[in-house]
């Protein structure tokens, strides 16, 4: 256990002092993102003024801070891509990780994590700027806060498994890009990134309330700018250990058969 | 008369090299069906709640979908892979090779790659356009479809201009594929009208990546609101992008140095 704690931690300043040095790379990368939501933005708070202020209880201002929170529980959902499983494999990369004592994710998970901080600080500004110009009504209790702040760890956790999940099909085969595409689509729509998920129609409701991406996106958002009760906050939290249970244990015998799968060419 | 024989050569060359992967059609096509899908999903819910945007109709708003992607597929198969390589070709000094040839290099830099699946995107986004065009139920004049077809010449041109002179930044800084980042992220933007967006993303959307012009003018063309105002506004902005984009390429070709090669 402490060689797992001490490995993380070390991976994660590593991470950390490399991701600061290309500050400005990854700003103009935010900045590039920003976009998405602010679409999404400008449309929705379109549609509630064309409708005399709220479109599904929403109004311009908490569509505002839902697209702003957004912005920063996206950067939290990025980590190590199908994409980057497919180019691990493809040119057998991978041999070198399966040398170490330690399973591969552990140093995804530490690395990415380590430029979450990086992230996290970067998007302080960005956030600053946004709420200037869009106006964000938010109103906000200590324990949303402090169950935010968990949640967007737990999306992290549950969309790293889930990611790599969908990465590990290329043991299997290499055309991979259709099914990536595919399910960026799915979550695209059933996660909340979108648009909030209670302006869908309720069957679309219901069949994200069985399924993992709404934990990744939705709830880290609404826990903050929605009003859910206590309970109904601390049982996202447990919806989110599930989750991340289920996706861990997955991967763990996904990973066994897929290993006797894999031939190295190179790398 | 030289150079558009040069640029026809290059595209057969890249036309016969695709051809041989020809799975590559179907995954492209399932990738278009992906996008257009989720594209469709968005009008549906924005119309589950108004019957206008901002003074758009539904089929209308599919028009500019369908112009969108017509012109990503312009964009991915004949803009972004020349200027990718010319990227690179900068970053390993072998741009050397382009510009001994005898030809201009601005021409040969510009029409040496061709991605032609990528076109498929081209068709689906007419495909879209003419389902649009027919709930419009509008008389289709010969004026209106030319007016069309001008209005997303320029816009391709416009946006070659911007793509040129953005990677020419990377004869001073090298490392320009965030720029590219951001620049996508502003062409996603063309989804939408641009009249919907607050001024001073308007402005952006104009002057700077010009997606106004190159999406919204021609959707108006095809669905009867543009005025010969904004036609010639087009074509102004058209020959001064043309003309910036020639001095920046030019004065970015002067502090090139070959690197090894």
């Amino acid at each position: 256990m402490r060689r797992y704690v001490e490995f993380y931690l070390a991976s994660m300043r590593v991470s950390i002092l490399s991701q600061i040095q290309y500050r400005v790379a990854n700003y103009f990368y935010m900045i590039g993102m920003i976009t998405e939501p602010v679409i999404y933005l400008v449309v929705w708070s379109t549609i509630a003024r064309q409708q005399g202020g709220v479109t599904g209880g929403y109004t311009p201002g908490t569509f505002a801070a839902y697209y702003i929170v957004w912005t920063l529980v996206r950067n939290m959902n990025i980590v190590f891509t199908p994409y980057g499983w497919e180019w691990r494999i493809r040119e057998g990369n991978l041999s070198m990780e399966l040398m170490r004592p330690m399973h591969p994710i552990h140093s995804d998970i530490a690395f990415f994590a380590g430029w979450k901080f990086v992230v996290i600080l970067l998007w302080l500004p960005l956030a600053v700027f946004l709420t200037w110009v869009f106006k964000p009504t938010i109103d906000v209790t200590w324990l949303e806060v402090v169950v935010f702040f968990l949640a967007i760890w737990g999306a992290y956790l549950i969309r790293t498994m889930l990611l790599s999940l969908i990465g590990m099909i290329t043991f299997w085969t290499t055309r991979v890009s259709a099914i990536f595409e595919l399910y960026f689509g799915l979550e695209l729509i059933l996660s909340g990134r979108l648009v909030p998920l209670t302006l869908m129609p309720p069957w679309v409701q219901n069949l994200s309330a069985y399924l993992p991406f709404k934990w990744t996106f939705f709830f880290p958002i609404d826990a903050l700018v929605g009003s859910m009760s206590p309970r109904e906050l601390w049982t996202g939290i447990g919806m989110q250990v599930l989750w991340i249970v289920i996706g861990a244990s997955f991967l763990n015998v996904v990973w066994r058969s897929a290993v006797r799968q894999f031939s190295a060419v190179g790398g | 008369m030289n150079l558009f024989k040069l640029a026809w050569t290059y595209l057969r060359i890249g036309v016969l090299n695709e051809l041989q992967y020809r799975v590559n059609f179907f995954i492209q096509l399932l990738q278009s069906a992906i996008s257009v899908a989720t594209g469709l999903i968005g009008l549906s819910l924005v119309f589950g709640q108004v019957n206008n945007l901002a003074g758009w109709s539904q089929s209308e708003l599919l028009a500019v979908m369908g112009v969108h992607i017509l012109m990503g597929g312009v964009i991915r198969s004949a803009i972004q892979p020349n200027m990718e390589r010319l990227m690179n070709d900068v970053l390993n000094g072998t741009l050397d090779f382009a510009l001994t040839k005898p030809a201009d290099a601005q021409t040969l830099v510009s029409v040496r790659e061709f991605r032609f699946w990528q076109l498929t995107d081209v068709l689906v986004g007419l495909v879209i356009l003419g389902i649009a065009v027919t709930q419009l139920q509008e008389s289709m004049g010969a004026l209106q479809v030319v007016s069309f077809l001008a209005a997303l010449l320029m816009g391709a041109i416009l946006l070659y201009c911007v793509w040129l002179m953005v990677t020419s930044i990377a004869f001073w800084v090298i490392r320009v594929n965030e720029i590219v980042n951001l620049f996508e992220g502003l062409y996603a933007a063309g989804r939408w009208p641009v009249s919907i967006y607050p001024d001073w993303l308007r402005t952006g959307m104009t002057f700077l990546v010009p997606v106004a012009f190159a999406v919204t003018v021609p959707a108006e063309a095809m669905t009867n609101r543009l005025t010969p105002e904004s036609m010639l506004f087009a074509f102004g902005l058209t020959v001064l992008f043309m003309l910036m984009a020639r001095g920046v390429w030019l004065l970015g070709l002067r502090s090139y140095s070959g690197a090894s090669a």
